[in-house]
């Protein structure tokens, strides 16, 4: 069956150690675990994670239904193949660089369409807000025009299901 | 009023009618039984090790279908448990254990006999929690008690630092409790049990497999009226066992690695497979491509996880194992498969699980123990004892096994059985255990004298790690690496031919007994047997071990060797 991509939105009790069960439960059973982003919702007692994982059917069927089995977990949602708003913000410093590097890298925060939030003569910091694809071809482009010279934060995607249209 | 988190403690324990409670004191624990002694309605047991005290409350639970509840304290005396954790969550044993933590200001200080038990168990228990908030002590430990005895019951555990002890705080304890997260299953899916009812009726060889489900639900009485209602034939797990009586027409025996030949046989040519309360666990399963590869498969479990992991089913049904057999009795109706029942039955006959030889087989002391005892609780240990016990033993109403199934815990059935004493007072207790698993725990001999607990205890002792020595015997080239248990410093490294003039056997099991104030006796040939059980029942304020002297390299058979199909088995050792 074919693997890919797979994603799931979980809320959960905001308690002690429900990060760790999950994140436990992933590494305990082999579950090939990407990315994890979790912060509360508009409900304190309770927190909401996005996860990503790389699976095939029969295994997410399995990581869904482990996940509900959880007595933390208060819910578990499918998010793979169904309209979303997502976004994963990066922060990308970049040193060394000169003059017309930073011409260079003007030009591409204007294409990504994302922001330089601070530099000085030689270094400089990207903030990328973006789909993860677009991010990752971001990421693509910028270790070919500055290898070795960059340091990069992924702050892992967090997704809302959408109400009109799909942006993924 | 307001109370100490200790006195809240014992009073919760009381509303939850615990009646006994398996406990080993330290120094983050010496609050709660400072708040135990004087009462009256809680029975404290104390074991010798905190393994002991776990697969103790593991024993009593399974015996009396009430939730296990241990004690201890913190650091050693928590991490000494998580055998026994693992082993009854495994089993879906319901379980609460307590543990004393070193006070939440000094957590995470590496203070003296601090662990974090909560991180160490957290794979291994259904729930696990620190109790931080005095406010909260009373609606956790109800949390515990409901999540460990609900859905597919397990192990909660209950970390409760020494200032939430110590703590004045409110006296009041829920009656009830609604946890948002956790709603386990209560019913069954009509559409499903229609659908799985369609799927029989067109059955030409339907075969039901049962597995630890069925005895947990308690539903033993309502298999058996299902299975003679449709007429299919009945296979177990070893959890499974005694789901129907062993002496009934239907019963074929124990599939998987050990089962039977009629059983395996059965499931490998079955168009139905009927599978209630097993997780299809890979010793049942043999090569998983050719498990039941011509049948349409209807499996109940209440864990969802457990449906579609290992063998894919055509009808799913989420259940308590009660409520579908119930929702079954109601609408199967009786099926015309005179010709499957009779190949079967035949098969049974045919090739019967037998060890041959006139000596003293272990065969024929549990068929000594199945004609001695009318009503008893029988434990294993694990390993051969276990194979034997399980291929050999006949359950029925009167007769329950207690037994590691899933993660096959040496040291597991003494201290099992001590807890199952415990609990029934009233029945005859019998450990089968092997010299190797008996040591794993002996020191719970003291526990046994002391508590005036007639358990009789046989040692099947052959000297070996018998089932490791086994496989090293038939897939090793017979190298006996670390498999003997008489081996001394003077032996011959590559030895693998036991006889005559291997050394005296350490310890001497009889005199073992003697030293702890219990009885001892070895039996050598099969006319000591029964004088040998009524020797043990005799003495009924202590244990009695009574020692088997088997034939050394006694093998468990038939056996499917691994990654075969369960149909193609070994039936009888070489050169027999």
């Amino acid at each position: 069956m074919a693997i890919k991509k797979r994603w799931i939105s979980l809320l959960v009790e905001n308690e002690v150690g429900v990060l760790a069960r999950i994140s436990g439960l992933f590494s305990g059973k082999s579950y090939n675990l990407n990315s994890l982003a979790v912060g509360t919702t508009e409900d304190k007692t309770i927190s909401r994670m996005t996860i990503s994982l790389t699976s095939d059917e029969q295994t997410f069927e399995q990581v869904k239904k482990q996940l509900n089995r959880s007595i933390e977990v208060i819910k578990v949602m499918d998010f793979t193949d169904i309209p979303l708003h997502m976004k994963e913000l990066i922060f990308i410093k970049i040193r060394k660089c000169s003059p017309p590097d930073m011409v260079e890298i003007f030009r591409i925060c204007e294409i990504f369409n994302i922001k330089a939030i601070d530099y000085n003569a030689t270094t400089i910091i990207l903030e990328s807000m973006q789909t993860e694809s677009r991010n990752n071809d971001l990421l693509c482009l910028l270790e070919n025009m500055f290898p070795d010279r960059l340091e990069i934060v992924r702050g892992g995607s967090v997704a809302i299901e959408a109400i009109s249209v799909t942006d993924r | 009023m307001q109370i100490t988190g200790a006195e809240l403690f014992v009073k919760a324990l009381q509303k939850e009618n615990v009646t006994t409670l398996f406990a080993y004191p330290g120094g983050q624990a010496i609050d709660l039984f400072n708040a135990l002694y004087g009462q009256n309605s809680i029975e404290v047991i104390l074991p010798r090790h905190e393994q002991g005290l776990v697969h103790a409350a593991d024993g009593y639970a399974r015996s009396t279908g009430k939730v296990g509840v241990c004690l201890v304290t913190s650091g050693p005396g928590a991490t000494n448990l998580v055998t026994g954790i693992a082993t009854a969550n495994y089993d879906s044993v319901p379980l609460v254990c307590f543990t004393g933590q070193v006070p939440t200001s000094l957590i995470g200080n590496d203070a003296f006999q601090e662990v974090d038990i909560v991180g160490i168990t957290r794979s291994i228990t259904k729930y696990a929690v620190t109790v931080r908030d005095r406010k909260e002590l009373a609606a956790t430990i109800k949390k515990a008690f409901y999540i460990a005895r609900t859905g597919k019951p397990g192990v909660v555990l209950v970390d409760l630092p020494k200032d939430i002890q110590q703590e004045y705080g409110s006296h009041l304890y829920p009656g009830q409790i609604d946890i948002r997260s956790y709603k386990p299953n209560t019913s069954v899916h009509m559409g499903q049990i229609k659908k799985a009812v369609e799927i029989l009726k067109t059955a030409k060889k339907p075969l039901f497999l049962i597995g630890g489900g069925v005895n947990i639900a308690h539903a033993n009485e309502l298999m058996k009226q299902l299975a003679e209602k449709t007429g299919i034939p009945v296979i177990t797990t070893i959890m499974g066992k005694g789901a129907i009586p062993a002496n009934h027409r239907l019963y074929v025996g124990n599939l998987g690695i050990h089962g039977c030949y009629a059983a395996n046989s059965a499931i490998s040519e079955c168009d139905v497979l009927f599978s209630i309360g097993t997780r299809f666990n890979d010793r049942i399963t043999g090569k998983i491509g050719e498990f039941a590869k011509n049948a349409r498969i209807i499996h109940v479990d209440i864990d969802p996880a457990s449906i579609s992991r290992n063998i894919a089913v055509d009808i799913p049904i989420v259940s308590d194992a009660r409520n579908a057999i119930l929702a079954l009795l109601e609408r199967a109706e009786k099926l015309v498969i005179d010709d499957w029942v009779e190949q079967i039955l035949s098969w049974k006959q045919h090739y019967p699980l037998i060890m041959p030889g006139t000596h003293m087989t272990p065969q024929t002391i549990i068929r000594k123990i199945n004609e001695h005892f009318e009503q008893a609780i029988i434990t294993t240990d694990v390993g051969q004892n276990q194979l034997w016990a399980t291929q050999f033993l006949e359950l029925n109403e009167k007769k329950q096994m207690l037994t590691s199934g899933g993660l096959g815990t040496m040291g597991y059935g003494f201290p099992a059985a001590i807890g199952a004493k415990i609990g029934n007072p009233e029945k005859d207790v019998i450990v089968i255990t092997g010299d190797g698993g008996m040591q794993m725990n002996i020191q719970e001999m003291a526990t046994a004298v002391v508590y005036e607990l007639p358990i009789i205890i046989c040692i099947f002792n052959n000297g070996y790690l018998g089932n490791v020595r086994q496989w090293q015997e038939m897939f090793f080239d017979k190298r006996y690496s670390s498999t003997c248990i008489r081996y001394r410093k003077s032996c011959a490294a590559d030895c693998n031919s036991p006889g005559k003039c291997c050394p005296e056997y350490t310890p001497d099991f009889v005199r073992l007994a003697e030293s702890y104030g219990a009885r001892g006796i070895r039996v050598a040939k099969t006319e000591e047997i029964i004088p040998a059980f009524e020797y043990a029942k005799q003495n009924t304020k202590a244990p009695t071990i009574i020692e088997f002297m088997i034939e050394r390299e006694e093998n468990v058979l038939p056996i499917v060797p691994p990654g075969n199909p369960l149909c193609d088995m070994i039936m009888e050792s070489e050169g027999e």
